[in-house]
């Protein structure tokens, strides 16, 4: 009896691991391949959130961009906006904003699009206790306080500035004047939100509905896949020339490529640095680097005295071979910078910084002695987000060694998670990493988030401040921009922080595509086509 | 069965400490997931407010577990800082890695099994020495450098497999990514195997079962083999939790949406909850194959279980 029963036991257990095992998962359903039907897959990271308000990550973006139509989108050519599911977008005293919305657009869903779809979205982006990523852009309107009190409940969930007019009309009240606002509405924030959004916030960010050139299609599978299809209700200008695209999500971009090399993705976003010279042989004109708006730069703790000196800041500017580094680090891929502005920032100047970011280690030196230099431990922080930060902080602190003869260095690597709470506090009492994602092409989204009021250099300088208000003021972008560019000049004379490199993007993509035009303000999936045959 | 509750009982302690100390030690992490979690932006002080109280942040250690434990006993999980429900992630992850680990473990079975019989009864000669260097081999690479030559040569330059994702199912998406996994396991099992049946085919028994005028298929198979299995077995059951807990790279190498990613994602990102909830049921999934060894070891050999009773 004890026989059988031990052993039936043991039947029993293996039975359960095995169909512990195989029952859950056979249900594949093909994924991705679906070669001939006109349809693409695209190569993503799992997105964090897609409710237009409650997410800045780019992978979120990259699928959002496809489901929502912005009030104004971003001209790549010229970086300035251009009207998307506005008509237009306008203000006489820089304050008080129009904006018309485009009439018989309509959600996937069939509800119509109206002024109170953007009012609605706006609200419960700035609502603070729905706690949402995005909640900061929505500060320069009116009564952002009130949604967002020090403590406590606020005492209302509606923005006092936003007004619905009609139902094609929205009035946006600002707190002060704020020539930029235009430009800022191509955030992904500024989307709209249909009524049956409101029903259940969260089954929402499962499954947005949105009104842009696709249509989800079926559920999100959590780090498998999102399937779009063409959206049966969209008349707007980007309608989808591919019938479905495929985000097949990937949990590293290694992987991504090689799935691409492999043909199982159609389109890769992000290339890895380090595998951009073999793509690039591998895929010719397929292979495509576009620059994108994300800066790093080397932050100075200028509170602290040693580094008080502007002279000394600028010393170790030029004392940093940056074209060096990034053949080094990035494979030649980042560009080397002499401005504090991305190239494709409207109002950039190639060579605004001069001589004090052009390599000279004999002047660096020179300088660098004048100064007074540099005693006692010079410590470089740093995250350890990515390896490739510490790659190129060890190349800077053999420069600074080579070159200015600071013997005694030591690298302070910090967690990633804990990274930007010590640049807050200002721990850091040594060169720094800062670095800065644009959210949208305007010299002011640089100068005032990096270096205006409470930055985290500790610099300050009266000038610079009055410039930038002036700027913001400006009775058009046209006219902000040599105000932004005064107060650059300053920022770069002075030398709080050093301009390093731009970062690129690296794009390749099948040869079952064509019409490919990734910007860096949207990926065009609708432009996409597929050949056939 | 008296044994089997008894090993089941044991699992209670072993729950609690085990969550307690994970709980611990994802605390204990320096920095704010929630500011961590917005990169290099601004973050209102009301909005880090509302995240911080939803997810307990704000409360101290002990308090936060008790949220968890009791969330647990009401069959709640918790949710990840995305507000995905932890339950519902590991569900469809815990099927992937449990496909995957069970592609490994099979292929450990049957093919080390096989290799160290094999390289067993040809004692010195050829296939001998060919499986002994081979196993060496393995051993010796590190998991990653087998993985992604596999993945480059078997998936990508010969096209015999997917070179990643899970789109085919089981067991096409799970094949090479299983050999590779399994492949070290699969090492040690043919070694052990081999050695422990050369072992007994000099025993006492042996000898008398030849002796009795029995075939030799019936000596090896019956006699020698299944003696032989017992610390294969051990190995075996042991490796099975090992395969699970051990998948972090493979899967990351094959984009295997399993647990050992997952792990991988929720250390980096500090979510206590998900990291607890996944080592909790490791530590079920160990417990579970060490009862199923013991278990098996009385169907090997009478002995063990007459003892026992």
């Amino acid at each position: 009896m004890r026989v059988t029963r031990s052993r039936a036991a043991a039947l029993a257990v293996a039975a359960i691991m095995l169909s512990g095992g195989c029952g859950g998962g056979s249900s594949s359903d093909g994924g991705g391949g679906d070669k001939a039907a006109n349809a693409f897959s695209v190569a993503l990271t799992e997105p964090d959130h897609l409710t237009p308000g409650n997410t800045s990550s780019s992978y979120s973006l990259t699928v959002l961009d496809a489901l929502f139509d912005t009030p104004v989108a971003i001209d790549p050519a010229t970086g300035k906006p251009q009207m998307r599911a506005a008509e237009s977008v306008t203000s006489t005293d820089q304050k008080v904003w129009t904006i018309k919305i485009k009439p018989g657009r309509k959600f996937s869903n069939g509800e119509p699009v109206t002024a109170q779809s953007f009012a609605d979205s706006w609200n419960a982006t700035a609502y603070g206790p729905n706690g949402w990523t995005n909640n900061y852009y929505f500060d320069k309107i009116e009564g952002y306080d009130e949604l967002n009190p020090e403590s406590g409940e606020p005492s209302t969930d509606k923005l006092s500035g936003l007004k619905v007019v009609d139902d094609t009309t929205l009035e946006v009240t600002l707190t002060a004047p704020f020539s930029q606002f235009p430009i800022t509405l191509a955030w992904i924030a500024f989307a709209p939100m249909p009524k049956a959004a409101f029903d259940d916030l969260k089954a929402y960010d499962q499954a947005p509905i949105g009104n842009g050139p696709f249509v989800l299609d079926g559920a999100w599978e959590h780090d498998k896949q999102i399937k779009v299809k063409r959206s049966p209700t969209y008349t707007g200008e980007r309608a989808a020339k591919a019938d479905e695209v495929t985000f097949k999500i990937y949990a590293s971009r290694d992987t991504a490529y090689t799935d691409l090399r492999a043909g199982r993705v159609d389109l890769q976003l992000t290339i890895p640095p380090a595998s951009a010279p073999e793509a690039k042989n591998l895929l010719g004109d397929r292979f495509v680097a576009t620059a994108g708006g994300t800066m790093d730069y080397l932050g100075f703790p200028v509170y602290d005295k040693r580094f008080a000196n502007p002279d000394l800041r600028k010393a170790f500017s030029m004392a940093i071979d940056r074209q060096a580094i990034v053949d080094a680090v990035y494979n030649g891929t980042f560009k080397p910078m002499a401005s504090l502005l991305a190239p494709l920032v409207p109002g950039y100047r190639e060579n605004a910084c001069g001589e004090a970011c052009t390599y000279d280690p004999a002047k660096a030196k020179a300088l660098f002695d004048q100064a007074g230099g540099f005693s006692g431990t010079l410590n470089l922080w740093f995250s350890n987000a990515d390896p490739s930060y510490e790659q190129w902080m060890t190349a800077i602190a053999n420069q600074l060694k080579q070159n200015l003869g600071i013997a005694d260095i030591k690298f302070r690597k910090i967690p990633a998670s804990d990274y930007l709470s010590t640049l807050r506090a200002h721990k850091q009492d040594g060169p720094y990493r800062n670095n800065w994602v644009m959210d949208y092409p305007s010299p002011q989204n640089y100068l005032e988030s990096m270096w205006g009021e409470g930055n985290r250099m500790g610099w300050e300088n009266k000038e610079f401040l009055d410039l930038i208000h002036q700027a913001n003021t400006a009775p058009t972008f046209d006219e902000s921009l040599p105000l932004y560019q005064k107060a650059e000049d300053i920022a770069l004379a002075e030398m709080p922080m050093i301009p390093l490199w731009n970062w690129q993007d690296q794009i390749g993509y099948s040869n079952r595509l064509s019409g490919v035009n990734v910007t860096p303000y949207s990926a065009n999936l609708d432009a996409i086509s597929v050949k056939q045959g | 069965m008296r044994y089997a509750a008894q090993r089941l009982a044991q699992a209670i302690p072993v729950f609690f400490a085990t969550t307690f100390l994970i709980y611990a030690m994802v605390f204990a992490l320096p920095g704010d997931p929630i500011l961590a979690l917005a990169g290099d932006k601004p973050v209102p002080e009301q909005v880090l407010a509302v995240m911080r109280a939803r997810y307990h942040l704000d409360e101290p250690l002990l308090v936060q577990y008790g949220h968890y434990m009791l969330g647990v006993f009401r069959g709640d999980l918790g949710e990840t800082f995305t507000g995905q429900p932890v339950s519902e992630l590991l569900q469809d992850r815990w099927a992937v890695t449990a496909q995957l680990a069970l592609t490994a473990w099979i292929f450990e079975l049957v093919v080390g099994i096989g290799l160290g019989v094999l390289a067993g009864l040809r004692r010195g000669g050829a296939a001998d020495t060919a499986v002994l260097a081979g196993t060496t081999f393995v051993i010796a690479v590190p998991v990653f450098v087998v993985g992604y030559t596999a993945q480059i040569v078997l998936g990508l330059n010969l096209g015999l497999f997917p070179t990643a994702g899970t789109d085919e199912g089981w067991p096409g998406s799970y094949l090479l990514p299983g050999m590779v996994l399994g492949s070290f396991g699969l090492a040690y099992v043919a070694r052990l195997t081999r050695t422990s049946l050369v072992e007994n085919l000099r025993a006492d028994y042996v000898r008398t079962a030849t002796a009795k005028g029995l075939s030799r298929r019936r000596v090896v198979g019956l006699h020698a083999l299944r003696n032989s299995l017992i610390p294969v077995v051990t190995y075996l059951g042991v490796d099975f939790g090992n395969l699970m807990a051990g998948a972090v790279v493979t899967e990351g190498i094959f984009n295997l949406p399993g647990i050992g990613q997952q792990v991988f994602q929720s250390i980096q990102l500090q979510e206590g909850p998900v990291v607890v909830g996944v080592v909790t049921l490791l530590v079920m999934i160990f417990i579970l194959a060490n009862l199923a060894v013991d278990l098996l070891y009385g169907v090997l050999d009478p002995r063990i279980r007459r003892a026992r009773a």
